[in-house]
């Protein structure tokens, strides 16, 4: 993109820039493809169930024991905070709306997309360079059908799962910290609580982040895989895509969401 | 992997999943959203109600009883109109009073109802003529600093 | 009604996109029961003539006729139609790695059949015995050796009996006693089981004993054609150098460079 001079090549830019553009439609295709094929998916509900277990309960142990260690040092840094107001009592609606307007369906979504994520990518990305897709093709056995589909499917209904663990732990954590080792009254911190988070407003809107999330990753993880250079440095380059593409979106969708959701609140 | 085990390990996962959501709903959030078959809507005038929201909560003796569903400006009378929504199991006479209150020093305002003595109750649709607005600190701090003023004026 | 070949070529040509043209105006028949192998040095475009055959790819000119269809006129399912008539073996075998051999042979089974899981066993043991690895059934593909795996991928290539076997470079990256067996069990396979064979290699010595006929390419172009003692003979020194391995030849040793001695500064 740079020439000798230092200079950015503007025709490199717009190069680029068209390119991405074409990307988006042909994932656009992808996805409306992989909804499309969907019907063996639930016809034969195994496929998922399998998929299932490989993205969301193998991210179990990362998803719980993050959410612990974030609800804790929320405990902390809450603590430290309100009591400078005198007011730690309101502990309880700190970690909770915290955890779950945000960082439950955030954090957790993160940590989907590095461990669960990247391994789709990976996967498919393989299946793709040892034509294992091509074999599938030949044998008159839709891919995207029997490989795509299923893992979508798997990934939208893990996420707002994970998340809710996310926050339920990190609950917990902050629970932990504050009742248990700080001392903050256990009776506020959960009465206080209750009052404060509402099932519609926040934990509703949490979990609708969530699903919003588990649809995006699971589309551009699979959409790289898929799409991957069938060669080693490929695939490579295909799960450090999915890493950071998924991450920006997740992001920007959340600064958009939740500027819809928490607005006159 | 065998099927079974995998099977077993997903079931307990969608299980824990969905009671986690299930224990955030209960036990961390509050879930006393009237559903609108159990409500009745009263209404109410207004000079200010100052920093009222919809959704704030009708409270009478301290208790929650209903909320604000609506909040209009009536542009004949110049005032504000506030629509609630009452639990249909707590009935109040006709000459219910109804206060802007604030929950705590700084904390949000909610709609007070004090119940009046007359036979009749309130009706979907009725009015609540007795009303007392919100008070707005600014005029507070005003009206203090004339009263004293005053006090200073008459001790002379 | 039956054709008497099983696949014809017409003057097809074929080019990715707008660049070189990787096949040019090849005409070709295989008639039914045969072995036929395809042979030519690596990027002469026999691969994308297996791919045209399979209907993976459209010709740009010509026409494919597989059993009287022509796949350029075949939507989607016409196609799934067709190939499911057919069994391709690809270069290194494309076994699904988190299958065992067991499933990777009844994945066909199950997904185009509603056969009894029971009969699909004995199904999957017969094709194993043919290949001789009944017994490593429930080993998974990275727990074979090169040999096994391209005999499982073979037994899976038979799964449903296809009408037409592909060979993708059956030979590749073997050692001489597996690859007698595969190329042993081409020609027993494609007798018993009463189908047609296409093998596409640069294997000389080994496809030469064991096909019916052979169609040699060169740069897209169909160059020689007949039987194996026929290309044997063959005068063209195209073919000959690839028959008998001649280190130099229309395939020139050198890559084009400047001369050497000016290279290496004598002159």
């Amino acid at each position: 993109m740079f020439n000798r001079g230092g200079i950015v090549n503007i025709r490199h830019v717009g190069h680029h820039a068209i390119d991405s553009v074409l990307r988006l439609g042909y994932a656009t295709r992808f996805i409306a493809l992989t909804l499309l094929h969907s019907g063996t998916s639930f016809r034969r509900p195994r496929l998922i169930v399998r998929e299932l277990y490989f993205s969301g309960v193998l991210s179990l142990i990362i998803i719980l024991v993050s959410g612990l260690f974030v609800g804790m040092v929320l405990g902390f840094q809450g603590f430290h905070t309100l009591q400078t107001y005198g007011s730690e009592s309101a502990l309880g609606v700190l970690v909770a709306l915290s955890l779950v307007r945000e960082l439950g369906p955030v954090v957790a979504a993160l940590l989907f997309a590095s461990r669960a994520g990247s391994a789709m990518t990976a996967e498919i990305g393989l299946m793709k360079a040892t034509e294992q897709l091509s074999a599938m093709e030949m044998m008159a056995v839709d891919p995207i059908a029997r490989v795509v589909a299923p893992r979508f499917w798997a990934g939208v209904i893990s996420m707002p799962l994970l998340a809710a663990l996310f926050s339920a732990m990190g609950v917990f954590g902050g629970y932990l910290v504050g009742v248990v080792l700080i001392g903050v009254d256990e009776g506020s911190f959960w009465s206080q609580m209750q009052n404060a988070v509402d099932f519609r407003e926040d934990i509703l809107n949490g979990v609708i982040k969530s699903c919003v999330f588990g649809v995006a990753i699971t589309w551009i993880a699979l959409f790289e895989g898929y799409d991957a250079p069938p060669t080693a440095e490929g695939v490579s380059g295909a799960t450090t895509r999915t890493v950071v593409t998924s991450s920006l979106v997740i992001l920007g969708l959340d600064f958009i969401l939740t500027s819809f959701m928490f607005r006159g609140v | 992997m065998e099927r079974s085990t995998l099977d077993l390990w997903v079931g307990l996962f969608v299980c824990a999943g969905i009671g986690a959501l299930l224990v955030l709903a209960l036990k961390v959030g509050n879930m006393n959203g009237f559903s609108a078959a159990d409500t009745y809507q009263v209404k109410a005038q207004f000079d200010n109600i100052g920093g009222l929201k919809v959704r704030a909560p009708v409270k009478s003796a301290g208790v929650v009883v209903g909320r604000v569903t609506g909040v209009q400006f009536d542009n004949t009378r110049f005032r504000a109109e506030v629509t609630m929504s009452i639990d249909k199991r707590y009935q109040f006479p006709t000459d219910t009073s109804a206060s802007i209150l604030t929950s705590g020093l700084l904390g949000e305002q909610y709609v007070g109802l004090e119940a009046g003595g007359d036979e009749a109750m309130l009706k979907n649709g009725d009015s609540i003529t007795l009303t007392q607005s919100a008070v707005v600190l600014e005029k507070m701090i005003s009206q203090f600093l004339y009263n004293k003023a005053a006090e200073g004026n008459t001790s002379k | 009604m039956a054709t008497e070949n099983l696949v014809e070529i017409s003057g097809v040509s074929y080019a990715y996109g707008k660049g070189r043209p990787v096949l040019t105006d090849i005409n070709m028949t295989i008639p039914r029961g045969k072995v036929v192998a395809i042979m030519g040095i690596s990027g002469s475009g026999k691969t994308t003539l297996l791919r045209l055959i399979g209907g993976v790819l459209k010709p740009t000119h010509g026409q494919v006729k597989v059993d009287g269809q022509l796949t350029n006129e075949l939507d989607s399912e016409g196609l799934y139609r067709l190939r499911r008539r057919m069994g391709l073996l690809f270069q290194f075998g494309a076994l699904f790695t988190d299958l065992s051999i067991f499933d990777n042979v009844a994945f066909q089974m199950r997904e185009h059949t509603n056969l009894p899981e029971s009969m699909i066993r004995d199904l999957v043991m017969m094709k194993l015995q043919a290949v001789g690895l009944r017994g490593a059934h429930q080993l998974t593909p990275s727990e074979l050796s090169g040999g096994m795996a391209r005999r499982a991928a073979l037994a899976r290539a038979i799964a449903l009996d296809p009408t037409l076997i592909m060979y993708d470079e059956p030979f590749t990256g073997l050692d001489p006693i597996s690859l007698g067996v595969i190329a042993n069990l081409v020609r027993r396979l494609n007798d018993a089981l009463d189908t047609t064979s296409i093998v596409v290699t640069h294997d000389v010595q080994e496809a030469l004993d064991i096909v019916d006929y052979v169609y040699y390419l060169s740069e897209g172009v169909m160059v020689a054609h007949g039987t194996p003692d026929e290309i044997r003979a063959a005068r063209d020194p195209r073919v000959h150098q690839f028959v008998w391995g001649e280190m130099d030849g229309p395939v020139a040793f050198r890559y084009p460079s400047r001369d050497f001695r000016a290279e290496v500064g004598l002159v």
